[in-house]
């Protein structure tokens, strides 16, 4: 269980602390000079996921499961699995994060985003015993590396929105998990809650336009 | 590509946390494909999804947990590989559409449903069914007898119901309580994508998608 422990990082820049740390200092409104340090407090994960893609990063991965697999496993289990299957499909959906990094893309999403789609998906497999139609592919063209100054917005406005539904009031906050549990009306969760969704829908609306572009 | 009618916020959201029947699952989907505004929406919702997960307090995991997910791993080492076909589509039948006829437009074994207007059901979960249809050029539709929720995806041509014209990439919802008769535009056949719940396996989820249009 050592593996568990962090130690000091031989990857050099940017390797992400747990996320939220930091979050005493790491106010929303104000703007950090160093790009590192941007990197460091509003991108958690990515560099983690990059490792684990890049180097079969085990220490990466670990420190991924210890913070995401019991959130999988709750998701899970408030949307009806019993505590044995959630376990069971927490191993496979961290084990799909191994086998599928490659095909994260953190010009569109954060790592949290991420594993919610797959474990998303899993749940539809093994609780409602569904195949899932999946949209088409926006495939990004063989040259199309992600603009490191849009990967940087898009995650820094995915920490915003985090910090915003930790900062909920706790009944606003329930009913939105609530929603994501299939248990309650959608409608209208923006605008009942103030959530920044705006800003990160004007960033996915930027990066798919982008994306488009590309493609052409 | 400019999409006129897109889905609502409701449907769009169940179909993000994964609690719609796998019929309208693919109506959605398709209409993703074809709709890059709602793309952004979902995405915005996925995002979304992504920080409740974050929030929530994990439930612990079974001792052994890593590991035996470090196994799950080295077993099935090849499901990366397996993920990288690439789909691409016709130009009528988006991705996830192709996946489920089995090919593209031409592999389509349609059944008459007379008058010129063809049909051809694809298989999905029982609690609601999912057919293509084929209207002739400024013909009616056929009573196809939607008691629920139906939603109706144009791929080829357009379709007028009432005041609105309905053309690729638009969708529209209905409920039984609204009396509608749409009729395939000239200019060329329509082809839709239109999904029903069936009425005896009625899900706890499709009350709530009713409520906003029970109240027209």
């Amino acid at each position: 269980m050592l593996t568990g422990t962090p130690q000091s990082e031989e990857f050099g820049a940017k390797v992400s602390p747990p996320p939220y740390v930091t979050k005493g200092e790491d106010n929303q409104t104000g703007r950090h000079s160093d790009v590192a340090v941007i990197a460091l407090n509003d991108a958690p994960w990515v560099d983690h996921v990059r490792r684990i893609h890049a180097d079969r990063d085990q220490r990466a991965f670990r420190e991924l499961f210890d913070h995401f697999a019991p959130r999988v496993k709750a998701f899970l289990m408030k949307s009806g699995a019993s505590e044995a299957l959630a376990e069971e499909c927490t191993q496979e959906v961290m084990a799909t994060l191994w086998n599928k990094s490659h095909l994260f893309n953190p010009e569109r999403a954060s790592v949290a985003t991420w594993i919610f789609t797959i474990a998303r998906n899993r749940k539809i497999d093994a609780l409602r015993k569904q195949r899932r139609p999946e949209p088409e592919d926006l495939t990004w063209g063989p040259e199309a590396e992600p603009d490191q100054a849009d990967v940087m917005v898009l995650q820094q406005e995915c920490s915003r929105l985090s910090a915003a539904v930790k900062s909920l009031p706790d009944k606003q906050r329930e009913l939105i998990e609530r929603a994501f549990f299939g248990d309650l009306s959608h409608s209208e969760i923006a605008a009942e809650t103030g959530l920044p969704l705006g800003t990160i829908k004007s960033r996915i609306r930027l990066a798919l336009e982008r994306l488009r572009r590309d493609m052409k | 590509m400019s999409v006129r009618h897109q889905v609502t916020d409701d449907v769009l959201t169940a179909y993000a946390t994964g609690d719609l029947p796998e019929a309208f699952n693919l109506v959605v989907a398709s209409h993703v494909s074809l709709c890059d505004e709602a793309r952004v929406r979902l995405e915005t919702m996925e995002a979304l999804g992504g920080a409740v997960l974050d929030d929530l307090s994990g439930e612990s995991m079974s001792y052994g947990s890593f590991e035996a997910t470090m196994r799950l791993i080295s077993e099935r080492p090849k499901e990366a590989i397996k993920a990288e076909v690439v789909r691409k589509s016709c130009d009528v039948l988006p991705g996830p559409l192709m996946d489920y006829v089995g090919g593209n437009l031409d592999d389509i074994n349609w059944r008459p449903l007379g008058m010129g207007a063809k049909q051809v059901i694809l298989k999905s979960s029982l609690e609601a069914n999912v057919r293509l249809l084929y209207i002739p050029s400024g013909a009616a539709m056929p009573d196809h007898g939607h008691t629920g929720i139906e939603m109706t995806l144009v791929l080829q041509g357009a379709f007028i119901d009432g005041d609105e014209r309905f053309a690729r990439g638009d969708i529209e919802i209905a409920n039984e309580e609204l009396e509608h008769t749409p009729i395939a535009d000239i200019g060329e056949d329509c082809i839709c994508l239109a999904a029903t719940n069936a009425p005896l396996k009625f899900s706890g989820l499709l009350p709530r998608i009713a409520q906003p249009f029970l109240r027209i």
